[in-house]
């Protein structure tokens, strides 16, 4: 991504926190909701702007699992983990996907398409199990019905 | 709109109430798990429909009433029909409760949960019952549209804040607190007035309210759907705290995996905000106080409340020792409380009914209500909330419906990682604090999963310490060395070459992490292994056989 195009935003976003008290991890937020991940130049403008070691915010970032070093695939798949949908078969779900997709969690496939990922609950317990895809929650999945899911994620670009 | 008065503030609540006395209504869950299971879809369908036949009703979006199991949920309300709650709404049967419901007055029992009975709700507004549930926390939930403040105030909102503020005073709100009986629901069960009084002895340039929103227990819902459904009774909680311990400023520290709950918290703290019920002179009183969110990142730790105050800081969420407690030093050093979303939920009705109408419920230690989300292998799986003393038995069977058929109940977990596995037959046990905690487990923070005979509790154990080691922040050595341990030994049981004196080695290793580590999180990491070898040694014995 251009730099240019990034700066006025970054400044935006320091802007808005820089004064208020315990602002780091809600800037970092900011940026990573706009970018779906905190790249590298970003953290070293927002050291520069905001006043705090690079260190500093590497520490943070790499503490939360939030956080993400790396751009996301442009499908994010997001299996809950939690104990709810672990009983009632995300396991199942999470080797269906990483078979279908042929990647690990944690990975994109190498045309950038599906991010892979796990999350322990999203709070959507009672209908376990649950995949958010793309940001949207969905429950009661079956592995029967992760090809279909695979399918309308390309279809829908 | 101007800032309120407190004459103001009756006179508002009697006008909206007043509004929606005769007003006809079709409500739709549009929480997280009603989203999930296609509300979005069905609302829509019902604007539509009401729109095209120019009816009118009001159409809702209520929080979650807590029958997840049953979403989309839709209620309708209209003169000369019975109240009915309609579940599992898809968009062909959207069209036709309006058509037949609605517009010809004729419920469809087809399509109705049957044998539900609807909450007692148009009452005071502070408790609704509904078969043995008693509902003080999720009073408003699913009745209000929780993007309304309107509503809110409609049903008794911030009438607490009002008596705190004009009758009270801060000595009566600790009175009052004090003979609710209310313990911390987030987990340690420390007496609410207790944790209030050090804060208002303590001294300092500021103070600071913290409401943990942070919800680490995976399996667990129970603060999501009151943010989602209900915020404003969360901030009126928080503010009555302000105001009885002489503390100005609040954050609320909210999971970012909860992002609704975010939403509909910012909404209700501008709409708060512009009615003049946050910020300077509150009510027309000395008092001021502002709250603000502030955002969790995917550390379960971060619940743990040292860490947390660290994540707020900006640092990485590692706990520290207590003392100092947080009364005496926490955010930036200065004297702070913090409490769970469910102790703040419970505050308003305690100031504005008494203590002493809170402590009707429960016995002994235990006062009042708790929720717990019922989850696994459940019929009902949702949001239970019943009085101390209501048995496990009763909240799983009675209330939930068991097991599917052709099912045992092998086990309910409650306390999520922090505790433990309590077997079928003690499912007659009431519902107390230090009751749970005799079994072995721990009330938590209100998760309830339910397990059946084909779910391996060393499964579940290996599931449970596989969680503490990933999510351990790494600073105390017994909780990072213990668990990675503990995982390595409960591997090689699993894997048919454990031994006995593996078991042994198990039973020291916990110890040590309960004695040495240095936060909840370590010290409570072995409550899940303790408690199958104490309920289900057989299931340990048949992969260890003799050696
Ligand atoms: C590892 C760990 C995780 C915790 N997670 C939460 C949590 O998610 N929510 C919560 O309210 N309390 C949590 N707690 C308990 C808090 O430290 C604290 O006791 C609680 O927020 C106090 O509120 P209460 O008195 O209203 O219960 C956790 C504790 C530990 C040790
Ligand atoms: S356990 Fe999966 S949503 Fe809670």
């Amino acid at each position: 991504m251009p730099d240019a195009v990034m700066v006025p935003d970054i400044s935006r976003t320091v802007q808005k926190w820089r004064n208020k008290r315990g602002s780091l991890i809600m800037a970092l937020h900011e940026i990573q909701n706009r970018y779906g991940y905190v790249p590298r130049n970003v953290s070293l403008q927002i050291a520069q702007l905001m006043d705090v070691p690079l260190a500093r915010i590497y520490e943070v970032v790499t503490f939360y699992n939030y956080f993400k070093l790396e751009p996301p695939g442009r499908n994010n798949l997001s299996v809950c983990l939690g104990t709810a949908c672990y009983l009632k078969g995300a396991p199942e779900l999470l080797n269906e996907l990483k078979s279908r997709l042929g990647v690990s969690e944690g990975e994109t496939t190498p045309d950038g398409e599906f991010h892979l990922q796990s999350v322990r609950c999203v709070g959507c317990c009672g209908l376990a199990p649950v995949v958010v895809a793309n940001g949207e929650t969905l429950s009661k999945v079956q592995p029967s019905s992760i090809e279909g899911l695979i399918h309308r994620c390309h279809k829908e670009e | 709109m101007a800032k309120l008065t407190f004459e103001e503030l009756d006179k508002l609540r009697d006008e909206y109430r007043a509004q929606r006395a005769q007003r006809s209504w079709i409500r739709v869950g549009t929480s997280t798990c009603g989203i999930a299971a296609g509300a979005e879809a069905v609302y829509r369908t019902i604007v539509d429909e009401v729109r095209r036949r120019d009816l009118d009703i009001d159409v809702q979006r209520v929080g979650c009433v807590g029958m997840c199991y049953a979403e989309p949920l839709v209620e309708v309300n209209v003169q000369g029909a019975p109240r009915t709650m309609y579940s599992e709404v898809g968009t062909e049967a959207a069209e036709r409760i309006v058509a037949e419901h609605v517009v010809n007055g004729n419920p469809i029992p087809g399509l109705a949960i049957p044998g539900i009975e609807t909450l007692g709700y148009e009452d005071d507004g502070l408790a609704a019952r509904q078969g043995k549930q008693v509902r003080i926390v999720l009073r408003n939930c699913g009745l209000i549209d929780p993007t309304k403040i309107e509503d809110s105030i409609a049903r008794g909102g911030y009438q607490g804040l009002k008596r705190a503020l004009f009758d009270l005073r801060e000595e009566g709100v600790l009175e009052e607190m004090k003979a609710s009986g209310l313990r911390g629901r987030g987990g340690a069960g420390y007496p609410t007035w207790l944790k209030w009084k050090s804060l208002r002895e303590a001294h300092g340039p500021e103070k600071y309210m913290i409401c943990n929103a942070d919800e680490g227990d995976p399996g667990a819902y129970m603060d999501r759907s009151v943010l989602e459904g209900d915020p404003h009774t969360v901030i009126e909680g928080m503010l009555i705290a302000c105001f009885a311990t002489g503390t100005s400023r609040g954050y609320l520290y909210i999971r970012a995996e909860y992002p609704l709950a975010i939403d509909r918290i910012e909404t209700a703290l501008r709409q708060a905000r512009r009615m003049g019920l946050i910020g300077k002179n509150i009510l027309g009183t000395e008092f001021s106080c502002d709250l603000e969110v502030r955002l969790g990142a995917g550390a379960f730790v971060c619940g743990e409340e040292t860490a947390l105050m660290h994540s707020i800081e900006g640092k990485r969420g590692t706990p520290r020792p207590r003392p100092p407690f947080p009364a005496q030093s926490g955010l930036w050093g200065n004297p702070t409380n913090i409490n769970n979303v469910e102790t703040f939920a419970n505050v308003a009705p305690i100031i504005v009914r008494g203590g002493e109408w809170f402590a009707q419920w429960g016995s002994g230690k235990s006062f009042g209500t708790k929720v717990f989300a019922v989850t696994g292998k459940v019929r009902h799986s949702g949001l239970v909330e019943i009085p101390m003393g209501t048995t496990l038995r009763e909240i799983v069977v009675d209330i939930c419906g068991g097991v599917p058929a052709g099912h045992r109940i092998k086990a309910v977990q409650t306390g999520g990682p922090s505790g433990g596995v309590i077997p079928s037959e003690l499912l007659d046990t009431p519902v107390s604090y230090e009751g749970l905690q005799e079994l072995g487990s721990i009330m938590g923070s209100g998760g309830m999963i339910v397990m059946d005979e084909s779910d391996s509790m060393i499964d579940i154990v290996k599931f449970y310490t596989d969680f503490c080691v990933e999510e351990s922040c790494g600073k105390c050595a017994p909780c990072r060395i213990g668990g990675k341990q503990m995982c390595l030994l409960l591997e090689k049981i699993q894997s048919g070459k454990g031994t006995w004196a593996d078991v042994d080695t198990m039973k020291r290793v916990c110890l040590a992490m309960q004695k040495a580590s240095l936060c909840g999180l370590g010290q409570t990491a072995p409550n899940p292994v303790l408690s199958t070898l104490r309920y289900f040694e057989d299931e340990y014995r048949a992969l260890l056989g003799a050696r």
